[in-house]
C-alpha cells in the first residue's frame, strides 16, 4: 500500500505537465505540439499520452524543418509519431527560401533562426491558436522569465516587459484572432529532470544522444561535426581546407539544426551513464552545444523577441 | 508512482523578498553557486562582467540577471525562477524583485510559495519593507517564513545585532498575527550559513539556511483537505476502433486538494448529482487511489453530463455555492479597475461574468492600515465584493489555495488584470 502524502519531484513535475496541456486543450479551440524528435519534446509525447490516453492527442504534431537536421532524429520523429498514431505536419524552411520569405545571407548561414518565420507561416496556415513547447527556463536567462503561457501578438512577438501576470496554475490563454498562446509544459524541468524522466519511463531517444563516433572538425574552441549526410542526399557541414578531421566518441546533449548544434565528447552510451554524466557536467547545456546562444549575451532574448520558439 | 531509490522530499517552492540592497541576489547566486549548481561556462560570463564593470570579487548577483532591459538599467523588473537541487530535494525559487512593481511582483511569486526567505540588512534592521514584505506573505498564505538576517560580515558577526533585530522582528509579527517564523544569521557574501558553516558565526547553534529548506514541510502534507477536482476536460474515444472505448467518459483534471480511491461517493457540481468512482487512470492505466496535486482521470459508475469548469467533491464534503464573494483583491493592470465595467473571473476551471459590488477598503502596505478607497490602481491590495453571473464552488483561500484563489480578466485586452483571494 501506498503511503506517501507527498509526490516525488518527477511526479509533481509530470503532473504539473500534465495539468498545462489540459488547459491548453481545454481553452484553445486549434492547439498544436510542436516535436522536433529532440529529448525534450520526446518528454512532452509522454506526457501528453499520459494526460489523453485512452483518447488521441487533441492537437497535432508539429515540426519545423530546416532540411539541416540530423537523418538518425527526422527518422526517429516520423517512427514515433506513427507508433503514437497521431497525426505529424512538417513545414520546411526550404519552402519559405523557395517562397522567397526566408532569405539567406549567404548559403551556409543557420537556418536556426529563420525557423521562426517558418513557423509563423505555419500558424497562419492552419489557424494554430496556441503551439505547445519543449523549452525550459533553465536553458537560457531570458526564458527565466517567460511564462508558462506565453503571449504572442500578430507577428509572433513576445514583448518581455509586457507579460500577463501569471499565478498560482490559473492560466490564462485567451486570445485574439491571428494572435497566439505559446505553451511551456516543462517550463519547470532542468536538463537533469529531463534525463531522470526518460530514465524513469523508459523513453527511447534517436541514437545520437549516445556515444557514437563521428567525424569532426575543432573550430575555435568547440566541436563541430563536419560532412554530415542530409536527408536530402546531400552534405552538411563540409570541412574545409587545412581542417584536420577527427574521429570521435561523442553525444549530443541537444539536438536541433545541424549548423548550430555540437556535441560533447562522452562514451555514456546509456541513459543512466548520461544522468551521471549530467550530475557531474560542468558546462551547462547551451553553453556546452549551441553555437547559436554565444553570439551576444542577448541573443536568445533577440530571437525570441522576433517570433522565435 | 515512482519508489524513490533515494529519499526524495519532492519539492519546495519558495521566495526571497528584499531588495537588491539586502543582497537578495547574492543570496540566490550563492545558493546555485554553494549547491554547484552553476557552471564553469556560466561563472566565466559572469566573471568577465564582474571584470568589467571592475569588481574586485566575482559578483555572484549577476546570476540572477535575467534581460536585456534589466541588465542594461541594473535593476530586477519580473519576477524569474531559479532551479536548483539537492539529490534528496528539487527546489524552485521565485525571485521577485523588490523595487519597481513590488506589490504586483510579490503577489505572483507568492502565489506559488510555500515558504518565504524575508532578507534583512543587519545594519539597518526592521524596515517599512520588511514589514510590507512581511505582511504580503501572511495576505497571499505562505506558511512558513525564515528571516534571514544578511550581511552580518559588515555587523561584525554581532550576536547582539543579531538577537535586536530578532527582537524587533518578533514584536511586529506578534502584532500582525505571524506565527511560524525562524530566525538565521547569514553573510550571503562569504557564504557564511548558506550551505556551508563558515568560521564567523560560531555562536549560531541551529540549522544552516539549506538545512531549514531541507526539513521545511512541502505544501498539502500539513493538514487534511477536502477533495476537491475541478474537470479541466471530458475524454470521449467513441469513434476508437476499440469497442471497449464506446462507453469511455474520463473526467481529466488535478487534484487541487484532498485525496481520492475507487469506490468513494462523489458529488458532481453544479448539477449536483451523485456517483462513485469506478476507476483513476494516469494515461489510461488504472491506479487505486490518487493525492493532492496528481493530474487524474476519473471515471463514475454512473452516466452524468459533465464538462469542463464542473467540480467533483465526496458527497461528504461539498463546498457552498456562491454567487457573491468578498475577497482581497491585488491590481496587476495599468488602467485602474473600472467600477463600471463587467470583468471575468476564473476559478480552477470555471469562468464567471463578474461586476464589483464594493470596495470593502484599501490595505496601506507601508503603514498596514485599512483605508477607505473608491479606485484601484496597480500594485493597490484591496478587500472587495464582487457579484457573480455564474455560481463558483469555493473555499476560503487560507483553507485552501487551490479553490480560494481567483484571476481577474478583462475580455476587451484578455490579459490578466487582477488576483483575487477568497475571504
Amino acid at each position: 500500500m501506498n503511503q506517501r502524502t507527498t509526490l516525488t519531484h518527477l511526479d509533481w513535475l509530470e503532473a504539473e505537465a500534465i495539468h498545462i496541456m489540459r488547459e491548453v486543450a481545454g481553452q484553445c479551440s486549434n492547439p498544436v505540439l510542436l516535436f522536433s524528435g529532440g529529448k525534450d519534446s520526446l518528454c512532452l509525447l509522454r506526457l501528453a499520452e499520459k494526460a489523453f490516453r485512452p483518447g488521441k492527442f487533441p492537437f497535432p504534431l508539429m515540426h519545423i524543418d530546416t532540411g539541416h537536421n540530423y537523418i538518425e532524429v527526422v527518422n526517429f520523429r516520423d517512427q514515433r509519431a506513427a507508433e503514437l498514431g497521431e497525426r505529424l505536419i512538417v513545414r520546411s524552411v526550404e519552402d519559405s527560401m523557395k517562397r522567397g520569405t526566408v532569405v539567406l545571407k549567404h548559403e551556409g548561414e543557420s537556418r536556426n533562426k529563420h525557423q521562426s518565420v517558418t513557423l509563423l507561416e505555419a500558424i497562419e496556415e492552419f489557424g494554430f491558436d496556441a503551439c505547445i513547447g519543449g523549452a525550459r527556463r533553465d536553458e537560457e536567462k531570458a526564458r527565466a522569465k517567460e511564462r508558462i503561457f506565453s503571449f504572442r501578438d500578430e507577428f509572433g512577438q513576445w514583448d518581455p516587459k509586457n507579460q500577463r501576470p501569471e499565478l498560482w496554475s490559473l492560466y490564462n490563454a485567451r486570445s485574439h484572432k491571428g494572435e497566439n498562446i505559446r505553451a511551456f509544459p516543462i517550463s519547470n524541468w532542468t536538463e537533469m529532470d529531463v534525463w531522470q524522466y526518460i530514465e524513469r519511463e523508459g523513453l527511447e531517444l534517436p541514437s545520437i544522444y549516445f556515444a557514437h563516433t563521428r567525424p569532426i572538425v575543432m573550430r575555435q574552441g568547440a566541436i563541430v561535426p563536419v560532412n554530415v549526410p542530409l536527408v536530402s542526399g546531400e552534405v552538411a557541414n563540409p570541412s574545409r581546407p587545412g581542417e584536420e578531421i577527427i574521429d570521435l566518441q561523442v553525444r549530443f546533449r541537444t539536438v536541433g539544426d545541424i549548423s548550430c548544434t555540437a556535441p560533447v565528447e562522452s562514451d555514456a552510451d546509456n541513459v543512466s551513464k548520461i544522468v551521471l554524466e549530467t550530475a557531474t557536467t560542468t558546462i551547462t547545456e547551451r553553453g556546452a552545444t549551441r553555437l547559436d546562444d554565444q553570439t551576444s549575451d542577448a541573443s536568445m532574448e533577440q530571437r525570441k523577441k522576433e517570433g522565435y520558439f | 508512482m515512482t519508489t524513490p531509490q533515494i529519499e526524495d522530499h519532492g519539492l519546495l517552492r519558495f521566495l526571497t523578498c528584499g531588495s537588491v540592497d539586502d543582497g537578495k541576489s547574492t543570496l540566490i547566486g550563492r545558493l546555485l553557486f554553494d549547491t554547484k549548481t552553476i557552471l564553469a561556462d556560466t561563472l566565466s560570463a559572469i566573471t568577465r562582467t564582474s571584470e568589467k564593470r571592475g569588481m574586485g570579487a566575482v559578483d555572484l548577483s549577476l546570476l540572477t540577471d535575467g534581460l536585456q532591459a534589466e541588465r542594461e538599467q541594473g535593476i530586477t523588473i519580473d519576477v524569474a525562477y531559479r532551479y536548483f537541487s539537492t539529490g534528496t530535494r528539487k527546489y524552485i525559487i521565485a525571485d521577485a524583485p523588490g523595487h519597481e512593481q513590488y506589490t504586483r511582483n510579490m503577489v505572483t511569486a507568492a502565489s506559488t510559495a510555500n515558504l518565504a526567505i524575508i532578507l534583512i540588512d543587519a545594519r539597518k534592521g526592521v524596515l517599512t519593507q520588511t514589514r510590507r514584505h512581511s505582511k504580503l506573505a501572511a495576505l497571499v498564505g505562505i506558511p512558513h517564513l525564515i528571516v534571514a538576517i544578511n550581511k552580518m560580515d559588515l555587523a561584525d558577526y554581532s550576536q547582539e545585532t543579531y538577537e535586536r533585530i530578532k527582537g524587533e522582528y518578533l514584536e511586529f509579527a506578534a502584532k500582525v498575527g505571524i506565527e511560524d517564523v525562524r530566525f538565521i544569521p547569514l553573510s550571503a557574501l562569504n557564504g557564511d550559513m548558506i550551505v556551508d558553516r563558515g568560521d564567523n558565526l560560531n555562536w549560531y547553534e541551529g540549522p544552516t539556511l539549506l538545512e531549514m529548506l531541507e526539513v521545511a514541510p512541502a505544501a498539502h502534507t500539513e493538514h487534511t483537505e477536502k477533495f476537491r477536482f475541478p474537470v479541466q476536460y471530458v475524454c470521449r474515444p467513441q469513434d476508437s476502433a476499440n469497442p471497449d472505448l464506446h462507453d469511455y467518459r474520463g473526467f481529466m483534471g488535478r487534484i487541487e486538494a484532498g485525496t481520492i480511491k475507487v469506490g468513494d461517493a462523489v458529488t458532481v457540481l453544479p448539477n449536483g448529482l451523485t456517483s462513485t468512482v469506478k476507476a483513476i487512470q494516469i494515461g489510461g492505466v488504472d491506479i487505486p487511489e490518487a493525492i493532492t496535486e496528481q493530474s487524474i482521470t476519473i471515471l463514475l459508475a454512473d452516466e452524468i453530463d459533465t464538462s469542463r469548469g464542473d467540480m467533483i467533491v465526496k458527497s461528504s464534503e461539498v463546498p457552498a455555492a456562491v454567487k457573491q464573494i468578498e475577497a482581497t483583491v491585488c491590481w496587476m493592470a495599468e488602467a485602474p479597475m473600472d467600477r463600471n465595467r463587467t470583468y471575468l473571473i476564473r476559478h480552477t476551471t470555471r469562468d464567471s461574468k463578474a461586476k464589483l459590488a464594493a470596495i470593502d477598503h484599501r490595505l496601506d502596505v507601508n503603514t498596514l492600515e485599512k483605508v477607505p478607497a473608491e479606485k484601484l490602481a496597480m500594485n493597490d491590495i484591496a478587500q472587495v465584493t464582487f457579484k457573480l453571473a455564474q455560481p463558483l464552488f469555493a473555499d476560503p483561500y487560507l483553507e485552501n489555495r487551490g479553490t480560494g484563489a481567483f484571476i481577474i480578466i478583462d475580455e476587451s485586452s484578455n490579459n490578466t488584470v487582477g488576483a483575487g483571494m477568497i475571504l
